[in-house]
């Protein structure tokens, strides 16, 4: 069993993983304790010739420790996470240099709209690409998501990014990518019969290619 | 205690039936047509040439890239055949009689099926007709998941998967609908149309733009052409019984 | 609170029983029957349910196989013998909608909120016997109705479990219509029933228990259905609001949850979370209700903290309303939202501590006996201590954005609701069939199916958590899409396989349950040597369960006692003279006090 996170590829994942890291710590010491302790007691406490059982109701003092400990514990995690996620998912947390681009989820395809070489979303140099996502290294890009129909969820679990996207929501989403290379986005919410194949190819380009791939794309007709 | 039970059973039997048939659309499959009077046959035609006047569009190019076992299919770019002009002739046009017969006139649905085949991500025929009750045969020649979605306004719709080459799946039409939207959500270019008729005097233009309606009754017809992009035009046509009258239609910009 | 005095219906219940079969046992009003009728519909639908599991663990395990037997399946279902997938979908649908609403709430509320109730409070029977009678009877055409969805043109419903729009309010995205409606309007029905259930547990607790049963000297499992029953009135009408709502897009033309005209899907996730958080705690409440109960029996010894287990109850049960954001963290939902229920959320993972921790409390210096209702009830507690502990990875909110909906969440629902609410059910049957039928079950088949069970159980779904943290989304049909999912192929067939083995191993559990019923040993009227008020009646008990009602003068789980004369408990209705001499009774041996 491996209790191993796969390599992530953006900054939220030192993050994110850190956090999960920290849980994995406390929920394998809580989950020794308590094992271990189920079978020392059915080990030591079973019933024998002779030996009669403790005649008690319980234990006050018991009772507060084992609501204390528990309670102080999960409120740290609590404000640990609470930090990070705003980072991540808050409304102001986009950077403000980031890369624009737009995401419209539909049955059951991903269409990214790039902003073309002026780099603004919505002027006439805009392209679409069927299920493709680039990306340069090093640089936040924001996405715009939209959906055309039912609930998609926006997922590439490489970056430890996801988002849904929601039929009459626009909902931005942000990350920034740290190694180059092709990873893959996923849906992530039912969305039909093709909601297993809705997969979209994302390629994090260094800077020099990421231009390159611009340039000729933006002169290929947008499709549909 | 007997009326206590009289009213919830009775409870139960209305809450129970009341979740069935909540489809709005209104010619259900299913059923068979009542069977009427079979409608007249003669030996007439009609037929015609669909010309284009103008400069034809670009059909846009498809980007296949992420759907490479249809990619392979093709040597060169693939474009979305949206409007197909050959030396000024259009294809893919639904021409078909509108009006003229008589009504309530139905015709016997051939047993054989028509064949919507799914070849390199793309609908063929693209345009199609078939009769109320008979069957619509769909192929899977492509060895990657598509989904047939049809969105009648009339019929009773479905949407369908078939994930590997070789599927075949049957779907009938009860009403008569011009023209039924059929599309693929996986590949979002996909589209096809289809023409539900009660009477069998239809045809698509070919890659020529030439068609032929035959069999007809002598009589006096409104004939409609129909194309997904360039609209509807109609025209009266007159044929007497062994005759043949000819119907020209002219879409495009110029015409 | 007051014990209220007698109802009239309790007193003089010697009176011949000449009611005809059909008022007996099919159209009875007699709690006993209807909670054995609740079990046996419930029993058949866990039956549905895990078979639908069956062939979503072929698909998953073997994609793109033709599996075995698939050959009587429709077109519409497979090809070739190859499941297809919007069939795939409306399996994990329902799947899901069998387990929660047809087959483990009923199981727990409905067979044991029905039995246990009257007996462990001393009552005749329910407060409102008829009403009674007509929950289960309106439960019956709901869950025949969810069958019928099968067979319907179109398939059954596919919008998964959950239900979410736009996918479940119009037909052409799913290409499902009556299904949907059918799944619709069968849990609208089912609500009913629950709603009058619920209603007539909450009357019979508070006005029928017996002379000297105080609310403190109330057993675990009666507070802990008490409350489920409270959350059940509060919530299923939620529930079924929003399932009209729901109904009505589908088919009246409104637009509550579609945005083109104006209608919020996320309203349609806050009502049905608003509804399915609180469901979710009625399915492990009464659960842990049965195995408190069971362990304090199995230890001899009273339950440790009984008055912190009532107030964990308690504060599970409304704390519970306070968290159901947490499964829409990543929705859309403003995130400041995620941050308050993230709080929440961690909360509520403190009672269920103090629970775990006072089970492990009455273990302590106790003398365990592992009969086949213990061990059960044991596997409870060290199986939902696993599934609480997942679920603070996923109350963290950045965590949550890598695990939701991945099948990590898969095995944490799977932890409590089998590992959890299952074990318990396992265990609570177990132990109340010898009151219920009348003759024991044999212990080595008990033995063997809880060993089965156990082992392949936790190699089901304990790898189910690495295929969630490798990023193995849920509902999938083919997972081999996906490039990075790659190596978990052979994890999923070894998934695939176990679920097999655990699905054959119930056939021990069907098998005892029969042969125990018709051929098994005779009961006699205590055989856990219990204190609680069933075990003072015969096996099965009379109609009117006692010929007088009953007087109780002890706590629950007086095990161990020193007031207990013969034997080592205390029955909560016995009456004991005080002793003669006022010395202490000597500590027992090999205790930690004593050392």
């Amino acid at each position: 069993m491996n209790w191993l996170l796969p390599p992530g590829a953006s900054t939220f994942a030192g993050d994110i993983d850190r956090i999960y890291y920290i849980i994995l710590v406390i929920t394998t010491i809580a989950f020794v304790v308590v094992q271990a302790g189920l079978v020392w007691f059915l080990i030591k406490y079973r019933a024998r010739p002779g030996r009669k059982a403790l005649y008690t109701h319980g234990n006050m003092k018991a009772e507060v420790i084992w609501t204390a400990i528990p309670a102080v514990t999960v409120i740290v995690i609590g404000l640990m996470s609470g930090g990070v996620w705003n980072h991540i998912k808050g409304r102001d947390s986009v950077p403000a240099d980031a890369i624009p681009l737009a995401v419209h989820a539909s049955q059951f395809e991903w269409n990214v709209t790039y902003p073309g070489p002026d780099g603004q979303l919505g002027s006439a140099d805009d392209f679409t690409v069927r299920n493709q996502l680039h990306v340069p290294v090093d640089r936040p890009v924001a996405v715009m998501l939209t959906a055309e129909d039912v609930i998609h969820s926006f997922n590439v679990p490489a970056f430890r990014i996801k988002q849904d996207a929601v039929p009459g929501m626009h909902i931005r989403t942000w990350f920034q990518a740290t190694q180059t290379g092709e990873y893959e986005l996923g849906c992530a919410e039912l969305c039909g019969l093709g909601h297993y194949r809705m997969r979209a190819v994302v390629t994090v380009h260094t800077a020099e290619d990421y231009e390159r791939w611009l340039t000729e794309r933006a002169q290929t007709v947008s499709l549909r | 205690m007997k009326r206590i039970t009289t009213v919830l059973l009775s409870g139960l039997f209305l809450v129970g039936c009341g979740g069935g048939g909540g489809d709005a659309s209104g010619g259900g499959e299913g059923g068979t047509p009542a069977a009427a009077a079979t409608g007249p046959t003669g030996t007439a035609t009609i037929t015609g040439s669909i010309s284009f006047a103008g400069a034809a569009p670009a059909n846009p190019a498809i980007d296949m890239s992420e759907e490479q076992a249809c990619r392979d299919k093709y040597q060169s770019q693939p474009t979305n055949p949206q409007v197909v002009v050959n030396d000024g002739k259009l294809a893919n046009v639904f021409v078909y009689v509108k009006s003229g017969l008589p009504d309530g006139a139905t015709y016997p649905a051939p047993a054989a099926p028509v064949v919507l085949d799914q070849d390199g991500c793309l609908y063929h025929p693209r345009v199609l007709g078939i009769l109320v009750g008979q069957s619509l045969e769909i192929r899977n020649s492509d060895p990657v998941l598509h989904n047939i979605k049809a969105v009648p306004t009339v019929n009773r719709g479905f949407n369908i998967s078939q994930p590997t080459a070789g599927m075949t799946s049957s779907r009938t039409f009860n009403s008569p609908e011009v023209m039924v939207p059929l599309e693929c959500n996986v590949h979002g270019w996909m589209n096809a149309y289809l023409g539900v008729m009660s009477h069998p005097f239809f045809a698509v233009s070919a890659e020529d733009g030439t068609f032929t309606i035959s069999g007809l009754p002598a009589g006096s017809y409104e004939i409609e052409a129909w194309h997904e992009t360039q609209g509807v035009k109609t025209m009266s046509v007159t044929v007497a019984d062994g005759g043949s009258a000819t119907a020209d239609f002219s879409f495009g910009p110029s015409a | 609170m007051t014990t209220v005095a007698t109802h009239s219906e309790a007193a003089a219940h010697a009176h011949v029983d000449d009611r005809s079969f059909l008022r007996k046992y099919i159209f009875s009003t007699d709690h006993k029957i209807i909670g054995i009728q609740f079990l046996l519909m419930s029993l058949l639908f866990l039956l549905v349910g895990g078979t639908l599991a069956m062939i979503i663990r072929w698909q998953q395990g073997y994609p793109g196989q033709a599996m075995p037997g698939a050959g009587v399946l429709p077109e519409t279902m497979a090809a070739d013998g190859i499941i297809l997938p919007e069939f795939y979908n409306s399996l994990v649908t329902m799947h899901g909608t069998f387990m929660v609403f047809f087959a483990i709430m009923p199981l727990l509320v409905g067979v044991f909120g029905n039995y246990l109730i009257p007996l462990k409070i001393g009552a005749a029977d329910m407060a409102f016997p008829r009403i009674n009678m007509a929950s289960f009877w309106i439960a019956v055409p709901a869950g025949i109705l969810m069958i019928v969805g099968f067979f319907v043109e179109g398939g059954h419903a596919a919008a998964g479990w959950t239900g979410y729009a736009p996918l479940s309010a119009v037909p052409e995205y799913t290409g499902v219509s009556l299904g949907q409606q059918i799944w619709c309007v069968s849990l609208i029905v089912l609500g009913l029933s629950s709603i009058l259930g619920s209603m007539n547990y909450i009357s019979t607790v508070i006005n029928l228990r017996a002379p000297g049963m105080t609310w403190f000297r109330l057993p675990l499992s009666i507070w802990a259905l008490f409350i489920t029953a409270i959350l059940v009135l509060l919530a299923m009408p939620i529930l079924s609001g929003a399932l009209i709502m729901l109904l009505f897009d589908q088919v009246l033309g409104t637009h509550f949850f579609l945005p083109a005209q104006g209608g919020q899907p996320l309203l349609w996730q806050h009502l049905f979370w608003f509804f399915g958080h609180p469901e979710v705690y009625i399915l492990i409440l009464p659960a842990m209700g049965f195995v408190s109960d069971i362990i304090a029996n199995g230890s001899r010894k009273p339950i440790f903290g009984y008055h912190s287990m009532v107030f964990a109850i308690a504060a599970i049960g409304f704390l519970g309303w306070m968290v159901w954001g947490h499964h829409m963290f990543q929705s859309g939902m403003n995130p400041t939202l995620g941050t308050s229920f993230m709080i929440s959320t961690m909360l509520i993972a403190v009672p269920s501590a103090i629970k775990t921790f006072n089970w492990l409390g009455t273990l302590w210096g106790g003398s365990i006996r592992f009969h086949v209702p213990m061990l059960h009830a044991l596997a409870f507690v060290s199986m939902f201590v696993i599934g609480g502990l997942s679920g603070v990875f996923m109350a963290s909110t950045p965590v949550d954005i890598y695990i939701h909906d991945t099948y990590f969440i898969v095995a944490h629902i799977h932890y409590v609701l089998f590992g959890g609410s299952l074990f318990a059910l396992f265990a609570a049957i177990t132990f109340w069939y010898p009151k219920m039928f009348g003759k024991l079950m044999s212990p080595r088949l008990g033995k063997l199916h809880f060993w089965l069970t156990f082992i392949f159980y936790n190699m089901t779904f304990f790898p189910m958590h690495q295929l969630g943290l490798q990023g193995h989304m849920r509902r999938i049909y083919d997972p081999t899409v996906y490039q990075f999912l790659d190596h978990l192929g052979g994890l999923n067939r070894f998934i695939t396989i176990s679920a097999f083995l655990l699905f054959a191993s119930q056939l021990i559990f069907a098998y005892s349950f029969i042969a125990g019923w018709f051929r098994g040993e005779k009961a006699p009227e205590n055989p856990w040597d219990d204190t609680g008020l069933e075990w003072t009646t015969p096996s099965p008990p009379p109609h009117g369960n006692w010929p007088e009602t009953p007087t109780v003068h002890h706590p629950p789980y007086e095990f161990s006692s020193p007031l207990a004369r013969d034997g080592d408990f205390l029955p909560q209705t016995r009456e004991v003279k005080p002793l003669p001499d006022p010395a202490p009774t000597s500590t027992p041996a090999d205790t930690p006090a004593s050392r």
